[in-house]
């Protein structure tokens, strides 16, 4: 199918980018074009109509991964490929290499960015919840300069970020959680498709025991979530009995769709089951 | 119109083109290199697979303005001198295609799994090539002739 009509620019520097997002202003609707894997599809698909898709696919500025102190630094235009391969995001934020790895297909994974997941927001992506786990932040660039939002803050609601529509995405910033054990599970039904449920799990060990567990839920609601009840539970678990105790708390707070994949019962049930494997896996204690 | 260049299969191409106008169709309707065909059309079956700048993409899911400037390969771009390549051979060699269809996507997602891995087993050779679907063969032939042309000493 044939995506509407747009015009179309494509700035070489983030100024230039940030610039024609406000030159739109509030008149016309303006679409920031990144890897275009979500993107294109939507447009194929008749799903959205910008006036205006700036492309920011020629911006080396936005590429790259580096570290700052405890923290990597990770240009939004980082493709998956990349993240995956990347020595510094494999050795200090292994989460995040695990689960990029899983995002669709090598052809998809060419193209697609880790700045363009987070933007779009969509709640069955694995991107979000594994920043959401990794407590990552989010810096946008504004006609007015740069901001760091939170990645708990960033997600708003279904397909929304708090991104305004003059801001670009031009890093997302992970603490190193070098020594933390790390899985991500991800239930889907054929080897490329969404997750129907995903769980990204980070585990920090101390004396045998559990000392601090992060749970990020993939597609688990509107937007990706903390499993905070259980969290909460597997501080102090010693072994795999107490982690699907602590682990039957996963689905609390929870408010996952009912679509053609499964039941908002069936998913709950399993943000359960991932959890534990997930959190057995990343604690070693499986 | 925004004014693109684009080499593909080693020919250089000026044109004009729609913003909006995918990769696959300007390959196909402009170009008349109808060879990649469009399969699901949305991103799934990656019939329509070419190279782009050396790595596999999803013609479908990019526009032919984001190819401004780049090297484009499809799978008429293969062969040489009229010659099949080890894998397109492999192909030949294994039967792995029925009705033919997902052939195209399947040999330029399998060149760059072996330019990635030029070894890979079995199960690697499935997982590369997740992004691309078979109805016909049940996948076992692609997956011998993928492993056949890893033995060759030609590149794919």
């Amino acid at each position: 199918m044939i995506p509407p009509a747009f015009d179309y620019t494509r700035p070489t520097s983030v100024d230039e980018a940030v610039r024609a997002l406000a030159d739109a202003g509030e008149g016309e609707d303006a679409k920031v074009l990144a890897g275009g894997q979500s993107l294109l599809p939507l447009l194929r698909l008749r799903l959205a109509f910008p006036e205006l898709v700036v492309d920011v696919g020629r911006i080396p500025e936005l590429r790259g991964v580096r570290e700052d102190g405890d923290t990597l630094a990770i240009g939004a235009m980082t493709t998956h490929h990349d993240v995956v391969r990347d020595p510094l995001v494999r050795r200090h934020a292994g989460l995040l290499a695990a689960a990029t790895a899983t995002v669709a297909d090598p052809a998809v994974r060419h193209r697609g960015t880790l700045g363009g997941s987070l933007a779009h927001a969509d709640p069955a992506g694995d991107l979000p919840a594994v920043v959401l786990a990794l407590n990552g932040e989010l810096i946008a660039q504004g006609p007015h300069g740069r901001r760091t939002i939170a990645a708990r803050d960033f997600f708003v609601d279904y397909l929304q970020s708090a991104l305004e529509p003059d801001e670009l995405l031009v890093e997302v910033r992970v603490p190193k959680s070098d020594g933390w054990g790390f899985h991500y599970e991800k239930f889907h039904r054929v080897a490329q498709a969404y997750a129907i449920v995903g769980v990204a799990a980070l585990v920090r060990r101390d004396d045998g025991r559990i000392a601090e567990a992060r749970v990020g839920l993939t597609n688990m609601g509107a937007t990706p979530l903390r499993a905070a009840a259980a969290e909460e539970a597997l501080a102090g678990a010693a072994d795999a009995q107490a982690i699907a105790r602590a682990s039957d708390a996963a689905a609390e707070g929870t408010r996952p769709a009912q679509d053609v994949s499964a039941s908002a019962e069936y998913r709950e049930h399993l943000a359960r089951v991932l959890t534990q494997r997930a959190v057995l896996a990343a604690s070693g204690m499986g | 119109m925004t004014h693109i260049s684009v080499k593909v299969d080693g020919t250089t191409y000026q044109d004009e083109v729609e913003p909006r106008l995918l990769l696959i169709h300007y390959l196909r309707d402009r170009l008349g290199l109808s060879g990649t065909p469009i399969g699901c059309d949305t991103s799934n079956c990656g019939a329509c697979t070419v190279e782009l700048d050396g790595v596999s993409v999803k013609s479908c899911s990019v526009l032919a303005v984001q190819a401004d400037g780049g090297e484009v390969t499809t799978v008429e771009g293969l062969a040489e001198d009229g010659e099949l390549s080890a894998l397109q051979r492999a192909f030949h060699e294994k039967h792995a295609l029925q009705c033919g269809y997902c052939t195209p996507g399947m040999l330029m997602a399998a060149r760059d799994l072996l330019r990635e891995n030029p070894h890979p087993s079995a199960d690697e050779i499935r997982h590369g090539l997740e992004g691309n679907l078979c109805r016909c063969t049940g996948y076992q032939n692609i997956v011998r002739a993928v492993q056949a042309a890893s033995e060759q000493e030609v590149p794919a």
